[in-house]
């Protein structure tokens, strides 16, 4: 899922600003699994903002509602008759969800409350660790399940580098060295032979706003 | 010169590893401050010294003056660098831009780094560009002078010429593995290799006898380093704070039996033992001397362990 965190307060209050009366949009998908950004905590920091501003005698108006998901323009729709008169819409999406928002309702100043992390797992309740940076190019199929471009703190398709320390990474005895875990799976599955040969340069394709369409699919005509 | 006898870049460590000399090369550290003189006050300690001088590239990721550049001041003061490239500053267009320019300024040996990660200099929030790998680096630049063609595929009108070297760390876990990292820099195309500082001589001559048996001391000239201990607080530290060193409890022992005052000649003394040993170790083709902070030794490191003269080749 993605994983994201909500921005300091202070931070939240700067983006806020002036505006007077505003509306809180959660999300229902990984966010609210993340327990950032899902109902509940729409509702809490809605709160804390209403609080806040009473404090500082400049009192703001601020409505709450939690979409399915912002990254759909379907679960999207149910906002076109609720925005109007809000003068900024609030945001606890990841980002993707933000821009989505932003891009339906370009006349209104949509905020982020929360910033994204990355693609994640659950390792236990509000506990999240990064597995995936979205390289466009998986390797794990050689690399024994373990992700060099996400796990090594250099990202080295052709690891372990001079830095890797008893099993550690020379940034820290918290951090496992990656290449030291894909020798360790894959010698258990008796298939080091993937890591014996050289990889060469990678082409990298996250440069640049990727698209899929997948086999069978097309953009609709409008859209092209 | 160099092409006409077949020399891949024809530098001076190249020929004197060709001519079957053993090797002694020695490291420079490029000041953090844009001073000429400070390169040429530590080069004139080591030159005659050494066969060539390595020049690091923003060691420990603190920013230092340039390594290509304080190469050249090492040739005009007549010493051969080794210009160290890491992968952690420059994606592979700023890399192979850099390799041509020293190329052309007559810079012919190339050491293929990771780099330390930015995280431990002095600019921690920078982001590390690890575009391509140390592996890859060694294949780039093999290939940029071997098939005269940019790793993008395009044709190279001049291709450069540069003796290739890598690092080898024979200690770091899981000891298996380590040849085969040789072997994987040996199939990149890797001309020489210069390794991590050696204490634990029992396990550098398991990790020879396996290089040897692989046939990869054939392949690539391997340079043991050395880094003479100056102190026992010196030890202690490699032994606890450095990632990938093995320092033997034995080594730390003899410094602290040694004299008070007599550490560092001690600890230079250990280290000509080891040179010693390594001019009859089979598979090793000469020492890459890495005296921290210690250049003005180098003389006096280079006489006991007797490498001098440095062969005329």
């Amino acid at each position: 899922m993605i994983v994201g965190k909500r921005k300091p307060f202070e931070e939240i209050k700067d983006l806020i600003g002036p505006y007077k009366k505003v509306l809180n949009v959660g999300c229902g998908t990984c966010v609210a699994v993340c327990l950032v950004g899902g109902e509940k905590e729409v509702d809490v920091l809605s709160a804390e903002i209403d609080m806040a501003r009473r404090l500082s005698k400049e009192p703001i108006d601020i409505d709450s509602i939690t979409v399915e998901r912002q990254c759909d323009r379907e679960y999207l729709e149910v906002l076109d008759d609720k925005v109007e008169g809000y003068d900024a819409l609030l945001t606890m999406a990841c980002g993707a969800g933000v821009q989505f928002l932003a891009e339906r309702f370009p006349e209104t100043p949509v905020l982020p409350m929360v910033d994204t992390t990355f693609i994640g797992v659950n390792q236990g309740v509000g506990w999240y660790e990064e597995r995936c940076r979205s390289c466009s190019s998986c390797v794990l199929g050689v690399t024994g399940g373990v992700c060099p471009v996400t796990m090594c703190a250099k990202s080295l398709y052709n690891g372990p580098c001079g830095g890797t320390n008893h099993g550690k990474c020379e940034i820290s005895d918290d951090q496992d060295c990656a290449w030291h875990m894909i020798y360790e799976r894959l010698e258990k599955q008796g298939r080091l032979d993937g890591i014996i040969a050289f990889t060469p340069a990678r082409e990298h394709e996250n440069q640049v706003p990727r698209t899929t369409i997948q086999p069978g699919y097309k953009k609709p005509e409008s859209e092209q | 010169m160099g092409s006409d006898n077949n020399f891949k870049s024809g530098s001076n460590l190249e020929k004197v590893l060709r001519a079957g000399h053993f090797a002694f090369t020695g490291e420079l550290g490029p000041p953090r401050g844009s001073s000429a003189q400070e390169v040429r006050d530590k080069a004139k300690h080591l030159i005659g010294m050494v066969d060539s001088v390595n020049i690091t590239d923003n060691q420990t990721a603190m920013v230092r003056m340039s390594s290509w550049a304080a190469g050249l001041i090492a040739i005009q003061e007549g010493l051969e660098p080794n210009y160290q490239m890491v992968c952690r500053d420059r994606n592979r267009l700023a890399m192979q831009a850099d390799i041509l320019g020293a190329s052309a300024l007559g810079i012919r040996n190339l050491l293929c780094l990771s780099g330390d990660h930015q995280k431990f200099g002095d600019h921690p929030q920078a982001k590390g560009v690890f575009d391509i790998d140390s592996m890859q680096l060694i294949n780039m630049v093999k290939t940029m002078r071997d098939e005269g063609k940019f790793l993008g595929g395009d044709d190279i009108e001049e291709p450069p010429k540069m003796f290739i070297g890598a690092a080898c760390n024979p200690f770091a876990e899981p000891h298996k593995w380590r040849p085969h990292r040789l072997a994987k820099k040996v199939a990149a195309g890797v001309d020489f290799v210069q390794t991590q500082c050696i204490y634990n001589m029992e396990r550098f001559r398991e990790f020879v006898k396996q290089a040897v048996d692989m046939g990869l001391t054939e392949k690539c000239y391997l340079l043991a380093g050395v880094t003479p201990m100056k102190s026992v607080g010196m030890a202690r530290y490699m032994k606890s704070k450095v990632p990938g060193m093995d320092v033997p409890n034995s080594v730390i022992d003899r410094l602290k039996a040694a004299p008070k005052g007599k550490k560092a000649a001690e600890g230079i003394k250990m280290a000509c033992e080891q040179i010693e040993e390594f001019k009859e170790m089979e598979g090793v083709a000469g020492v890459h001397l890495m005296a921290i902070e210690w250049e003005h030794k180098v003389p006096e490191i280079a006489e006991l362990a007797k490498v001098l003269p440095r062969p005329e080749v």
